[in-house]
């Protein structure tokens, strides 16, 4: 019975270690919604902190992966700023449509990330140094083709994906207590999450692979289920429903994840920067793999910069400014290593949903601008200080 | 005998799961040269260690006694303080910083915290007058080459009033010229009265220069000889090297050896950096399917280099020389291309170039062919677990499961994740650099039945070891190398240890 319950204890502190940083996001949430007496999970609240840091979070997953290949990207909210800029200038002076103001975005995001990577991967400067030039280029690019001025008014369908609802007025809230569209949605996704866990475990059962304990599985998928369940609540009585933006992350977290666990690239990137000679010496091309991350990350900082220009109807020369700190913070606070080889999606975006809550709830408290950026450098000092302080111990452990 | 000033008395110095030092006994007389012999491994450096400090005091069991106390020091600088210096084979200037900033490197010349840079480039060109280098101090390091780098060091000891240098491997990386000088300047030091250490391979060397030399063989004193009055000959050395009883330590196999698989030919390889020096030369060596080939040789004789250079050209600058495979010339270029051929290499150091320690069992091994495991991009981690589980248990790899952390395992367990994964690369040619370097005996015998195994299933193996016995258990054929020269071709029923030392130890014509 002892024994027993000591290897339950053991497990469960083994998993604690991964989870930690859910239990601190909890935390967290639970901290400011007493402190703010309920205000922080209000229905607007909660879809304003997810529009508000949906940019952030989707230049996380990028910077997820960079680091985990051992790399850092300092230019992504410049980058960002110079393609919203472009944005604007493509559907205001040359009255592109937005469609094809959007993927002519995409395309230069593209093609920034293939001149970056370019000289990381096949030049071999450290990215410190190519993102850092990249970070007062592409500011200076910004300014440059916007003659420092400001551009506003941007057509109704393009602020859709910065600041737009999915089907608004399908379920009006004078008439619906709920918006069932998010209903629907969230019902959905908790179907989605449970059939792909429940076969994921069956054929890990039939390979004789399954090594989480019965009663840890179910746990775990009743509470993201029931999380999932209860951000559709929260959203369903808030007055627009779904924010489109939440649709598009979601589907981006989901699509990435999957190419960091299940695909040869993930695979690649997580062994490029675990042991760069071992994976050269595997046979693995690793300056495409350089190379290709950073056209990713112009990529999805340009789809940022869509967003957010989007969201604030403008496209301004300052925008998106410190955008790559925090994006780095999400990320370490998401327990990626600094000698790169470790960190995950979910963990990044956690990491960043934890940087975003703190943000609201101290406005929310009325804590001054000044106390917010130092309560969020101690969180990352303490955070990653954690991580290092648990992993000494398991290794002192062993030895 | 004249006074001594070091004694070193029943030297036992542990690591997990290995001795390396067995009751180790050094008597070395004051103002002579003594060397120290033995194969890889026998000990020579961790013995070395122990005495300058890098191993501290209580970390082994034993006295030292110098210069008449018994010193117990704690680190570097303490046995610096009493005047023993070690200069590591691999020398240890900053390659940025002055000539003169590295001879007082930690042991600045100042005056309340700043540095009196008249004294310190003064004192330097001093110093490297005496090691007859006519320099000007303030060049940086990286700038002047190996040889001068080598009297750099010495002159470093002597700004620090050294009475015992020791020297491991001090010629290693010189030519004939560098060489020359270096021991002309040791005999030069001993006549001033510093008693010098010599740890060298090259027994011309030490014949030349040493009054006495005491041979360690597995990590125990074999002998101390004389070396006056000129009865000890090379051979007599090699014999206290080599002399160890080859037991069945290794499993039995009857060869069964097919059609040549790879060959090369005029294969010369280049510095990386230094494009003028010679790394390999003018290399041939061909390996048969089912065949076990060894390549013996020393530390620094350009084993790995050949093996990495013949590897998709991972080590090593203009290449020349032509490559066989199945007797059709190719062309890898790159690590990828030379695995699309079937050439595969482990490396003799595993944990910096052959495993991602951070990751688990099942992702090192599918590492170098993940291909086989995914469809469009796509890895298929299911089949990736049950061929990580299989070769767990075919290789009897001791981890709890294949998502157990390789940086865990121990040493012989984290080579068979290195070996399982090049097995599942499938290739026709498998060369193994030092297989069982830091492996216990008992798994040392599990890696030689996978060897044979491989052997049997029509492989072409070449094998690089330091350990001679090991060549003489396994292989069918040795080569030797020396200076990166192919020295000699040896059938097994020819090879005695005796005969691959006197290859391995050869001058280059």
């Amino acid at each position: 019975m002892a024994s027993t319950l000591s290897t339950a204890g053991r497990f469960l502190a083994s998993r604690l270690r991964q989870i930690g940083i859910f239990v601190a996001l909890l935390v967290i949430v639970t901290l400011f919604q007493v402190l703010t007496g309920g205000s922080l999970l209000q229905p607007d609240n909660v879809s304003n902190i997810i529009v508000q840091n949906s940019y952030i979070l989707l230049l996380a997953i990028g910077m997820v992966m960079i680091i985990v290949a051992g790399h850092i990207d300092l230019s992504v909210g410049s980058v960002a700023a110079f393609v919203g800029a472009m944005s604007g200038i493509m559907v205001q002076d040359w009255s592109m449509p937005w469609w094809l103001a959007f993927l002519a975005s995409l395309a230069i995001g593209a093609l920034v990330g293939a001149w970056q990577g370019f000289w990381v991967a096949y030049v071999g400067i450290p990215a410190f140094i190519v993102t850092l030039a990249g970070m007062l280029v592409f500011r200076g690019l910004t300014q440059i083709v916007l003659e420092n001025q400001r551009i506003t008014g941007f057509p109704e369908e393009y602020r859709q994906l910065g600041g737009g609802f999915l089907f608004p007025g399908l379920f009006p809230p004078e008439t619906n207590i709920l918006d069932w569209t998010t209903v629907g949605l969230g019902i959905l996704a908790v179907a989605l999450l449970v059939i792909s866990q429940l076969r994921g475990r069956a054929s890990r059962a039939k390979l004789n692979l399954e090594d989480e304990p019965k009663a840890w599985f179910f746990t775990k998928l009743v509470f993201i289920a029931g999380i999932i369940l209860g951000l559709t609540y929260l959203l369903a009585g808030s007055r627009s429903g779904t924010p489109i933006v939440l649709v598009v992350l979601g589907i981006l977290i989901v699509a990435y994840s999957a190419v960091m666990s299940n695909s040869v690239f993930g695979r690649h990137i997580y062994a490029r920067g675990g042991n760069l000679q071992a994976a050269q010496l595997s046979g693995i091309n690793t300056k495409k793999i350089d190379f290709y991350l950073f056209v990713n990350m112009g990529v999805l900082a340009a789809l940022a910069g869509l967003i957010f220009t989007g969201r604030l109807n403008s496209a301004g020369p300052g925008a998106g400014n410190l955008f790559e700190l925090d994006a780095i913070a999400a990320a370490f606070i998401g327990g990626a290593a600094v000698t790169g080889g470790v960190g995950t999606v979910i963990g990044a975006i956690t990491g960043g949903l934890i940087m975003g809550v703190l943000n609201n709830g101290m406005s929310l408290l009325g804590v001054g601008i000044d106390y917010q950026q130092f309560i969020k450098g101690m969180v990352l000092l303490l955070a990653v200080g954690f991580d290092v302080f648990n992993k000494r111990r398991a290794s002192n452990a062993l030895k | 005998m004249a006074e001594a000033i070091l004694r070193m008395r029943q030297i036992t110095k542990t690591f997990p799961g290995v001795k390396a030092l067995q009751d180790v006994n050094l008597d070395v007389a004051r103002g002579e040269v003594h060397a120290i012999c033995g194969e890889n491994g026998a000990g020579k450096s961790t013995l070395m260690k122990v005495l300058s400090g890098v191993y501290p005091h209580g970390s082994y069991e034993g006295d030292i006694e110098f210069d008449g106390s018994v010193v117990a020091f704690k680190d570097i600088r303490d046995s610096e303080k009493d005047g023993v210096v070690i200069i590591h084979q691999e020398l240890a200037l900053s390659p940025f910083l002055s000539v003169a900033e590295n001879i007082f490197l930690g042991n600045e010349r100042s005056t309340k915290g700043f540095i009196d840079w008249n004294e310190t480039n003064l004192l330097a060109a001093k110093l490297l007058k005496r090691v007859g280098l006519t320099l000007n101090p303030v060049t940086r390091a990286g700038d002047i080459g190996v040889g001068k780098q080598q009297l750099v060091e010495i002159a470093k000891a002597l700004s620090k009033n050294v009475k015992l240098l020791i020297l491991d491997e001090p010629t290693a990386a010189l030519n004939d010229e560098d060489s020359a000088h270096l021991l002309g300047l040791v005999r030069g030091l001993r006549d001033e009265g510093i008693t010098c250490i010599i740890i060298s391979h090259k027994l011309n060397e030490i014949r030349a220069i040493a009054d006495s030399v005491t041979i360690l063989r597995d990590g125990k004193t074999i002998e101390t000889l004389s070396l006056h009055d000129g009865s000890v000959t090379e051979d007599r050395i090699i014999k206290g090297m080599v002399g160890r009883e080859l037991q069945s330590r290794y499993p039995h196999r009857t060869p069964s050896i097919g059609a040549e698989v790879l060959r090369i030919e005029d294969w010369t390889v280049h510095h990386p950096q230094e494009h003028s020096r010679i790394v390999v030369d003018n290399a041939h060596l061909h390996v048969r399917a089912g065949e076990i080939v060894g390549i013996a040789g020393l530390m620094g004789a350009g084993r790995t280099e050949l093996a990495m250079s013949i590897f998709g050209r991972s080590y090593g600058s203009r290449i020349t020389g032509t490559l066989y495979k199945n007797g059709k010339v190719i062309t890898p270029r790159t690590v990828s291309e030379a695995i699309r051929h079937g050439i595969a290499y482990a490396t003799e150091d595993r944990k910096k170039y052959g495993l991602n320690l951070i990751d688990d069992i099942k992702r090192n091994v599918s590492g170098a062919a993940l291909g086989k495991l995914s469809r469009r991009g796509w890895v298929d981690s299911g089949r990736e677990a049950v061929v990580a589980g299989d070769y767990r248990k075919s290789m009897n790899i001791k981890a709890p499961s294949v998502t157990s952390i390789t940086g865990k395992l121990s040493g012989g367990n984290q080579q068979k994740v290195v070996l399982s994964k090049w097995m599942f690369a499938d290739p026709d040619v498998l060369i193994l650099d030092e297989p069982t370097r830091g492996i216990d005996v008992g798994a040392k015998y599990e890696i030689y039945t996978i060897i044979n195994q491989l052997a049997a299933q029509g492989k072409a193996l070449i094998v690089i070891s330091s350990e001679l016995p090991e060549l003489l258990g396994i292989c069918d054929r040795i080569y030797t190398l020396a200076e990166g020269a192919i020295t000699a071709e040896v059938s097994i029923h020819e090879a005695t240890p005796e005969l691959l030392m006197q290859h391995m130890t050869k001058e280059k014509d």
